[in-house]
């Protein structure tokens, strides 16, 4: 590699901008701002986390991680099926879980209980589905290394023509928040007064559930489908408790969720000089998320320890 | 189908149905399913692990169910708990996917452990399993009471702070997925615990019948599966998963027209 010379290069000649680039180097190993892979990887991880973001900060207020995660999931079934009719693993990915959220929606009662065992019972059959699916890929042969890629992803060898497609779901989604946003909000914090004030919940929630759908498959493109809840629902927790205002909240989430898959693609771009080389970028996302929800949640903590003692 | 090595797919199906229908009762009681959904599926993680680690998988399963249980029960305490469960879920996850990059050849076994591989069963993993299966039912009965007074009245827990019935329901579903997941996968006993109990429970308002009957379709639907799979080499998961569905489709039809009658 010429990563030895570069390295001994910066170390003998300390001078001015030098000096920063060192310093830079010490944390970003060579290449990473240079290398198309990354640039591509961070654009399409980016819009992808903020849509995730957005539209998951509705997730968390109505409850509805479990769905979620079911999504994701059963996208997996979606993936592995692309990958045998031929089609790109996205609209795999979106079209099962879109076909997912119908279901539910069909089944799915009002009460909470019952829409949780209704999730459940879609995702059994799904994740049924998807060991048949994933099965018949094995059998297939040419489609070595698909069943790693399908259940926890690979940003990086994501090809660009992806890169249209995930822009027009992303917009999608996030036009479907923005218009629905005020009845959505009073339909998520209070059915009841939302249905006294003559807002169709149930259209909403079925209108929101598809948004979420298109979400968490684009999650499931980057980061895996059995890891695509991530992103959906930990930068929105998170936000959450760090303020109580919505549109703060759909902000700061989407920041979090931005720095969360930056930081990620980073670190896995560093981790290419550690032991066992090229640690995968979903394992550093999951992480972060999960430590930013953490301090989100001490913060939150402290914050309530400080009020009660005053 | 019955012979040589099948005996132990039948024996450790049954063990596996009878756990899963009758913890599965409590779940859907509680209305748990993405804790059913999140230990189990977390705890591969912890199988990798162990395979990266040369120990016995049965302790990488063990530590990450009982782990992941823990810090759902901790996690939940305060905000919510279906955001808990999808955290703690995604981080095992998240350490599954490192360790399975760590090991590349390990990506086929990761399939079987998440969407079973019950065929293959050998009678090393049966005791373990015999074992577990003793255990649980013994935790289920001493539970039994308090655990079904607070599904039913969450209010009156008769002293039991509801935290600790929390967490040792947790611990339960943690130990019935140690004891499952090496041998039918994680998908299978998901749709176990869920499916079954969740069809019992629309024909019936009894905790006692309800968990009997549960159980009973938890065996059967196990034993179609494995005879199906064995006939067209598809994979068990997938007829668990089916006919899962099926079963609480058919129960919640027949409760609409015991309703109309």
């Amino acid at each position: 590699m010429t990563t030895q010379s570069h390295r001994t290069r910066t170390i003998t000649t300390i001078t001015g901008s030098e000096a920063v680039s060192s310093v830079l180097h010490a944390i970003v190993e060579p290449g990473f701002f240079s290398s198309s892979a990354v640039e591509l990887a961070a654009v399409l991880g980016g819009v992808v986390a903020i849509v995730a973001a957005c539209v998951g900060v509705f997730t968390v207020i109505r409850g509805q991680s479990f769905a979620g995660e079911a999504l994701g999931d059963i996208g997996a079934a979606g993936g592995s099926s692309a990958y045998l009719v031929g089609i790109g693993p996205v609209w795999g990915f979106v079209g099962l879980s879109l076909a997912a959220s119908a279901v539910m929606e069909l089944i799915g009662v009002q009460r909470a209980r019952g829409r949780d065992l209704a999730t459940g019972i879609v995702l059994g059959a799904g994740f049924g589905l998807a060991a048949l699916f994933l099965y018949l890929g094995t059998l297939d042969g040419s489609t070595t290394g698909t069943i790693p890629t399908i259940l926890f992803g690979s940003i990086f060898a994501i090809s660009s023509s992806n890169l249209p497609i995930v822009l027009g779901l992303g917009g999608l989604a996030i036009a479907t928040i923005v218009v629905l946003y005020r009845p959505l909000l009073l339909a998520s914090t209070s059915p009841e007064l939302a249905a006294a004030r003559g807002v169709p919940v149930r259209v909403i929630g079925a209108a929101y559930l598809f948004a979420m759908a298109v979400a968490v498959a684009l999650s499931a493109l980057t980061i895996g489908a059995i890891l695509s809840t991530a992103l959906l629902v930990g930068p929105a927790a998170a936000a959450l408790r760090l303020t109580s205002r919505p549109h703060r909240a759909i902000l700061l989430a989407a920041a979090i969720g931005l720095a969360c898959t930056w930081l990620g693609l980073l670190l896995a771009w560093d981790s290419y000089y550690w032991p066992h080389r090229g640690w995968p970028v979903s394992s550093f996302v999951v992480a972060l998320v999960l430590m930013s929800y953490l301090l989100a949640d001490l913060w939150d903590r402290l914050r309530e320890r400080r009020r009660s003692t005053h | 189908m019955f012979s040589g090595f099948m005996v132990n797919a039948w024996i450790v199906a049954t063990l596996v149905a009878v756990v899963g229908g009758a913890v599965g009762f409590f779940i859907v009681m509680r209305g748990a399913a993405f804790v059913a959904h999140a230990i189990p599926n977390g705890s591969f993680a912890g199988a990798a692990g162990a395979s990266l680690l040369g120990v016995s998988t049965l302790l990488g399963l063990g530590v990450f169910s009982v782990g992941g249980a823990l810090g759902i029960g901790l996690l939940g305490r305060r905000g919510r708990r279906d955001v808990a469960t999808a955290m703690a879920l995604v981080f095992m996850l998240g350490l599954g996917a490192l360790f399975l990059s760590f090991k590349v050849e390990y990506a086929d076994s990761a399939f079987s452990l998440l969407f079973g591989e019950v065929l293959g069963v050998s009678t090393s993993e049966l005791w373990p399993t015999v074992g577990l299966t003793v255990v649980c039912l013994l935790a289920l009965a001493t539970l039994w009471r308090p655990l079904l007074l607070a599904s039913v009245l969450p209010e009156s827990t008769q002293g039991f702070s509801p935290f600790r019935i929390e967490v040792a329901f947790l611990l339960l579903v943690a130990l019935a997925t140690t004891m499952t997941v090496p041998v039918v996968g994680t998908t299978l006993i998901f749709s176990l615990m869920i499916g079954p109990p969740a069809a019992a429970r629309a024909l019936t308002t009894k905790p006692g019948v309800a968990i009997a009957l549960s159980t009973v379709i938890a065996v059967a639907i196990s034993w179609g599966a494995i005879a199906l799979s064995y006939n067209t080499n598809w994979p068990i998961g997938f007829f668990v998963g089916a006919l899962s569905a099926s079963a609480y489709t058919v129960a919640r039809l027949l409760q609409s027209w015991a309703q109309k009658v």
